[in-house]
C-alpha cells in the first residue's frame, strides 16, 4: 500500500513533494550552493555567468522581436523599421538584441582568453572546452543568421559572400549551395529559412551551455594558478561567496551595457544596413560585423578562393585541438614565463587581424593580415607543441591555500 | 554447443535490424534535405525579354534574371579588338571572345563575380572599370576585361555567359 516513506530533508513540504519525485532541488543545491569554488579565482571566472545571463537576454529579446517581425524579403526592412519607430519601446528591444548580440561575443572572448591563459582547456577538462568551441561555432551561426533579418544592404551582401564560401568546395560546392539558399541568389526562401534556424539556434546553445556547465562541474572549476583542488580549505562554497562575486559582475556589465544601448546604440553598427537590400547594387564596401572579422582577415589574405576558405575554417576549427597541441604539463601561464608572453601576442595579433578584417584588402593592411595569419598558425602549431622544449616553469605552489600564506608574513 | 549457434543467428538479428534501421531512417531523412532545394516555383521562373534598341555604344544596362543581375553591353569597335587581341597564355580562365558572344557587339553576361557573389562596378559610365577596362568587383578587388574574363584577382573563372538569344535585332530573350 505505501511505498517507502517520503524522506523529510526541507522544512518546506513543497520542496520535499517535488525532490522525492524528482531529485532536482538537491542537484541545484550540490552544484549552485555547496559547489567548491577554488578561493583564488579572480573576476575572469564571472565571464561564464555573464554569458548565459546574456543568453538569456537575447532570447527574451529575440521572442519579442519575432513577434513583429516579418520574414519576407518585401516586408522583412519596413518590419524592422516599425519595430524601431511604431512599436512600444521596439527600438529598445532592438537595441538590446543587436548590442547585446555584440557584447556576447565581447564576454565569450574574454572568456575564451581566460580559458587560454589559465590552461583551463588542459587535463581533465578537454572535453568541457570542446563543448565551448561548439558553443562558439553556433554563436558565430546565429549572429551570421540574425544579421540577414533586417534585410539591409549589408544583410543581403553579407549573406551572399558567406554562403558563397561554400561554393569553392570542389564538385559538390555549387550543389550545396543552392541547396542552403533554396534558390539560386539570396532570397525569400532564404530569409524564410534564416528566421527559422536563427529563432532555434539559441535554444540549441542553451543545451549545449547545460552540458558545458556540468562538465565543469565534475571536476571543479580551474584557477589562476591552475593546480588542482587539494582539501576543503583550498575553496569556498558557491553560494554566498560567488554568486554575489557574479551579482556584482553582472551589475557592472549592466551599467556598460546600457550605456551603450541608450547613448550610442549605433556605435557597433553598419551604417549601409539602413539601406533596404538591393540584389542589383554590391555596397563598395562590404564588412562583416567586427566580431568575426578575424577570421575574415584570414579568407582575404590568401590570394585563392579554395584556400582562402580552407584556412578560414581551419583558424576555427584548430580551438578544437588545443588540449593536444598543448604538450606542458603547467596549466597557467604565470608560472610559463616565455608561453605567458607568446599568449599575451597572440591576443594582440587576434585583435589586430579583427582590425584590418574591416578595412580594405589591400596595400599595408594585406600585409599585416598576412603577417598576423602566420602568427595565428604558428601559434598553434609550433609555439604551442614545442615551447616546453625550451621553456622552464616556475616551481608551483603546493597548494592553493599556500599561495596565501606568505602573504601574511 | 547450443550457444554458438544462437549466437551467429543473434548477431545476424542485430546486424539486419541496424541496417534496415538505417536505411528507413536515412529514407525518412531524404524528403527533409529535399526540401530545402529550389522549389517548382522558383525553378519556374524562366526567361527575360530585353529590348536593346535605346542602347548606345559603349553603354551597358543591367536586367533581372531570376533574381540575378545580367549585364548587357554594347560594345566599343576598341573594346572589341581589346578582347579578341588577347593571348589565351595570359587568361586565368582561357575562353576566346568569339565563344563568350553571338554578335560582336553585344555581350550578354551574368553580373556575378565568380568569387563570392559581389556584383562587380562598370556599368555606369563613372564607374571604376578595372585595371582591363571591363568591369571591378569591390569586394575583394577582381578584375575582369570588356569580354568578361578574369584577369586579375581571387576570382578563378570568367563571368558566366547566360543562355540568351536574340529574337530580331532589338530584342533578347534570356532563359
Ligand atoms: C544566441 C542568441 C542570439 C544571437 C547571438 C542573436 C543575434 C542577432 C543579430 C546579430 C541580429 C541582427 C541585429 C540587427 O542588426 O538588427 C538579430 C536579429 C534578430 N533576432 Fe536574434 N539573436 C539571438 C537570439 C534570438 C532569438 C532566440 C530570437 C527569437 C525568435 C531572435 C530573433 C531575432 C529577430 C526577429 C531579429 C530581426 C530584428 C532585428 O534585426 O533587430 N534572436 N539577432
Ligand atoms: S566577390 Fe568579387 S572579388 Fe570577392
Amino acid at each position: 500500500m505505501s511505498g517507502p516513506a517520503e524522506p523529510k530533508k526541507y522544512k518546506n513540504p513543497v520542496l520535499n513533494w517535488i525532490e522525492f519525485r524528482l531529485p532536482i532541488i538537491s542537484y541545484f543545491e550540490r552544484e549552485y550552493g555547496d559547489y567548491p569554488m577554488p578561493k583564488n579565482c579572480n573576476y575572469f571566472w564571472s565571464f561564464g555567468a555573464l554569458a548565459t545571463i546574456i543568453l538569456v537576454v537575447m532570447i527574451v529579446s529575440g521572442i519579442f522581436l519575432a513577434m513583429n517581425y516579418t520574414p519576407h524579403t518585401d516586408m522583412a526592412f519596413a518590419s524592422v523599421e516599425r519595430i524601431m519607430r511604431d512599436v512600444n519601446y521596439g527600438w529598445l528591444l532592438r537595441y538590446i538584441h543587436s548590442n547585446g548580440a555584440a557584447f556576447f561575443f565581447i564576454v565569450i572572448y574574454i572568456h575564451i582568453l581566460r580559458g587560454m591563459y589559465y590552461g583551463s582547456y588542459k587535463y581533465p577538462r578537454e572535453l568541457n572546452w570542446i563543448l565551448g568551441v561548439f558553443i562558439y561555432l553556433l554563436m558565430m551561426a546565429t549572429s551570421f543568421l540574425g544579421y540577414t533579418l533586417p534585410w539591409g544592404q549589408m544583410s543581403y551582401w553579407g549573406a551572399t559572400v558567406i554562403t558563397n564560401l561554400f561554393s569553392a568546395i570542389p564538385i559538390i560546392g555549387e550543389g550545396l549551395k543552392t541547396w542552403l539558399l533554396g534558390d539560386y541568389t539570396v532570397g525569400n526562401a532564404t530569409l524564410n529559412r534564416f528566421f527559422a534556424l536563427h529563432y532555434v539556434l539559441p535554444f540549441v546553445i542553451f543545451g549545449v551551455v547545460a552540458l558545458h556547465v556540468a562538465a565543469v562541474h565534475v571536476h571543479g572549476s580551474n584557477n589562476p594558478a591552475g593546480i588542482d583542488i587539494k582539501s576543503k580549505g583550498d575553496t569556498v562554497t558557491f553560494f554566498p561567496y560567488m554568486l554575489f562575486k557574479d551579482a556584482l559582475a553582472v551589475c557592472a556589465f549592466g551599467v556598460l551595457i546600457s550605456a551603450v544601448i541608450f547613448f550610442g546604440p549605433n556605435l557597433m553598427a553598419e551604417v549601409d544596413n539602413y539601406i533596404p537590400a538591393d540584389p542589383l547594387v554590391t555596397p563598395a564596401h562590404i564588412v562583416p560585423n567586427w566580431y568575426l572579422a578575424p577570421f575574415y582577415a584570414i579568407l582575404r589574405a590568401v590570394p585563392d578562393k579554395l584556400g582562402g576558405v580552407l584556412l578560414m575554417f581551419g583558424a576555427i576549427a584548430i580551438l578544437f585541438f588545443l588540449p593536444w597541441l598543448d604538450r606542458s604539463k603547467v596549466r597557467s601561464c604565470n608560472y610559463r614565463p616565455m608561453y605567458k608572453w607568446f599568449m599575451m601576442l597572440f591576443f594582440v595579433n587576434f585583435f589586430i587581424l579583427g582590425y584590418v578584417g574591416l578595412k580594405p584588402a589591400e596595400g599595408l593592411y594585406l600585409l599585416i593580415a598576412r603577417l598576423g595569419l602566420i602568427y595565428y598558425f604558428g601559434f598553434f602549431l609550433i609555439i604551442t607543441p614545442f615551447i616546453n622544449w625550451i621553456e622552464k616553469p616556475k616551481t608551483l605552489p603546493a597548494s592553493i591555500s599556500d599561495i596565501y600564506l606568505g602573504m601574511n608574513k | 554447443m547450443a550457444e554458438v549457434k544462437n549466437n551467429k543467428r543473434r548477431s545476424f538479428l542485430q546486424l539486419s535490424t541496424i541496417s534496415l534501421g538505417a536505411i528507413g531512417t536515412a529514407g525518412f531523412i531524404w524528403p527533409f534535405l529535399k526540401s530545402m532545394n529550389p522549389a517548382e516555383d522558383t525553378l519556374a521562373l524562366g526567361s527575360t525579354e530585353v529590348n536593346i534598341a535605346d542602347i548606345e555604344e559603349g553603354q551597358g544596362i543591367t536586367v533581372k534574371w531570376r533574381g540575378k543581375p545580367v549585364f548587357i553591353r554594347k560594345r566599343t569597335q576598341k573594346e572589341i579588338s581589346e578582347a579578341k587581341a588577347v593571348k589565351l597564355e595570359d587568361l586565368k580562365d582561357p575562353a576566346i571572345d568569339d565563344d563568350r558572344v553571338k554578335k560582336d557587339e553585344w555581350l550578354v553576361l551574368v553580373g556575378i563575380c565568380t568569387h563570392l557573389g559581389c556584383v562587380p562596378l562598370g556599368q555606369k559610365i563613372t564607374d571604376m572599370k578595372g585595371e582591363y577596362n571591363g568591369w571591378y568587383c569591390p569586394c575583394h578587388g577582381s578584375h575582369y576585361d570588356s569580354s568578361g574574363r578574369i584577369r586579375k584577382g581571387p576570382a578563378p573563372t570568367n563571368l558566366a555567359v547566360p543562355p540568351y538569344s536574340f529574337i530580331n535585332d532589338t530584342t533578347i530573350k534570356i532563359g
